[in-house]
């Protein structure tokens, strides 16, 4: 270290307050590491969502099913690469894949993608899409018609006995589905809760937080991603869809608030040694994204508005209107969750008498533009995979 | 009755083993060669981990050639802290021996680090004064020797 970083770290010491330890004062995990929970929980959300209306049969919801799983699909695409450019040596990020270790926490996360990748979502799409891409395959010309033949995996068949192994096998696969979303998002949240050092993270809760606070977020976008649709393709959004969707989103919202809260009361109750930073921590630094964006924005006012929107079936604009606010706030919520688990959790020091702060960068390999193009680049995903695969061009099916 | 195997399983496991086998092929040129040498790891990482340029020369090299301080240091409670601890990291002074190669913190802002008054450190493991009051025109170098605090200089 020359005199000069010395300096700088006097330097970046006036940010701290109280006693900290020396490899507490700079974070380790930046921004980067808030969006990636955020994706995954949206992958999560989203396919359990679709899920719902495969196993449960929930009729009203069939305009979502593809759109929430080809959302699946285009966040789980980019979902590792926020960790990969938060890394400071990136090109060796796919050693974790080659060389797994069951005492490995992270390297675990490789086969729980593939799986969820390749097994789960890949199949499910391609069970239900092969009939139409079959169909599409001999309407179109040139390339598209490649395309379609290659999608297809050459497998042409849409005899009648075909088509309902397709249902069939895309039915098993379904119902596989859904405990391995739940795994991919236990998963982060056990990242985090496993974590015994940290009296923020380390609780058998988190897993169960991260499901459902995902489950918050995916249909909240899957909501939000059908309005957009509807509006660029000019048809009438079906209120009956956003209305079963804001009642699941209701639900859920209402458990995941319920979740939280018995772990924070928990917290107060056993009132712990870190009893006393964490407070000081929640009323202090993550008073802004803790009881404002999270608890006040994020939860509060969507409870309150979907209750509402339970019994008010009045004017149709203004319940669209809510719906559509009601969704972005929402996934403004579980982003501060996000924030106030990653974040909040380095902030305070392991001697629980100091705080150290977080600069957010802009540029870089961990800015926030870097983020904010991870969070972007499914929406461009999603919108090629719609072109390519449109969910309303798609060949009815035969009961 | 002939067992019937739905088309898009064959082809499906076909377009799996393909897959799989694929993946274990680049498995074998990607795996890193030192991989394993010794444990779960990339061998070489040791290396790499070995280049980095050394900074912090450790307390004995100090106290090669500073013997005085040595001995000061001992008779008083500032013996447990580290000469680097202050004197910032002191490799380049020790390969060239010039006082320009080490940091002399001098002034109360130093000192305060760690002995300014603040209700979270417990006053027996450190001295805490009021920088705002505590012979506020002086420097603390006027009084103590930091290599020995409570000896105080007359």
């Amino acid at each position: 270290m020359e005199p000069h970083h010395y300096q700088h770290l006097y330097d970046i010491l006036t940010h701290a307050q109280g006693y900290i330890f020396p490899n507490e004062i700079d974070l380790q995990w930046g921004i980067l590491i808030v969006v990636y929970p955020f994706i995954t929980g949206l992958v999560a959300g989203a396919f359990i969502l679709a899920s719902l209306e495969r196993v449960f049969k929930v009729k009203v919801l069939k305009p979502t099913y593809q759109i929430a799983l080809l959302t699946a699909l285009s966040f789980l695409l980019v979902a590792t690469m926020p960790l990969i450019s938060h890394l400071s040596q990136p090109q060796r990020a796919y050693e974790i894949l080659i060389t797994p270790h069951s005492t490995s926490a992270m390297a675990i996360f490789g086969f729980v993608y593939l799986w969820y990748l390749m097994v789960v979502l890949l199949l499910e799409i391609w069970f239900d899409y092969r009939p139409s891409m079959v169909v599409w395959s001999n309407e179109k010309k040139g390339v598209m018609r490649l395309v379609y033949r290659i999608l297809t995996l050459g497998v042409n068949d849409v005899s009648p006995r075909a088509l309902k192994w397709d249902r069939k096998l895309g039915y098993i696969i379904t119902v596989v589905g859904i405990p391995s979303a739940f795994i991919l998002h236990g998963y982060v949240g056990f990242i985090f809760g496993s974590i015994k050092a940290n009296p923020w993270w380390s609780t058998p809760l988190m897993p169960i937080i991260f499901l459902f606070s995902a489950m918050v977020s995916g249909i909240a976008l899957v909501m939000l991603v059908y309005m957009i649709i509807s509006y660029f393709r000019k048809t009438v959004i079906d209120l009956n869809v956003l209305d079963t969707i804001g009642k699941y989103l209701f639900f859920v919202l209402i458990l995941d608030f319920t979740l939280e809260g018995l772990d924070q009361i928990q917290r107060i109750y056993e009132a712990e040694e870190s009893f006393e930073i964490i407070k000081l921590l929640v009323s202090g630094k993550l008073y802004l994204t803790l009881f404002v964006a999270q608890g006040l924005v994020g939860t509060l006012i969507p409870l309150i508005t979907l209750a509402f929107l339970q019994f008010y079936k009045h004017k149709i604009k203004v319940r669209k209107s809510m719906y559509l606010i009601v969704s972005i706030l929402v996934l403004i919520g579980v982003y501060s969750m996000r924030w106030n688990v990653v974040i909040g959790g380095q902030l305070f020091s392991k001697s629980f008498s100091g705080f150290t702060s977080f600069k957010l960068g802009l540029i870089g390999l961990d800015g926030s533009l870097m983020a904010a193009f991870w969070l972007i680049l499914p929406i461009g995903i999603l919108t090629f995979l719609l072109w390519l695969l449109p969910p309303w061009k798609m060949v009815p099916e035969e009961e | 009755m002939k067992f019937y195997i739905p088309p898009q399983l064959t082809r499906l496991a076909i377009a799996f083993a393909i897959f799989i086998s694929l993946f274990l092929v680049l498995r074998h040129f990607l795996v890193p060669d030192t991989f394993g040498e010794y444990g779960h790891y990339r061998g070489a990482s040791l290396i790499d981990n070995a280049l980095p340029e050394i900074h912090y020369a450790g307390q004995q090299a100090c106290f090669d050639c500073h013997q005085d301080i040595e001995d000061l240091k001992k008779q008083d409670v500032h013996n447990d802290i580290h000469c680097e601890t202050c004197h910032g990291p002191g490799q380049k002074h020790v390969l060239s021996g010039e006082a320009a190669d080490i940091l002399k913190p001098t002034g109360r802002e130093f000192c305060g680090r760690c002995h300014s008054t603040n209700a979270a450190k417990q006053i027996s493991a450190v001295f805490q004064i009021d920088l705002k009051k505590h012979n506020v025109n002086r420097n603390c170098l006027e009084c103590h020797n930091p290599h020995q605090p409570w000896k105080m200089k007359k």
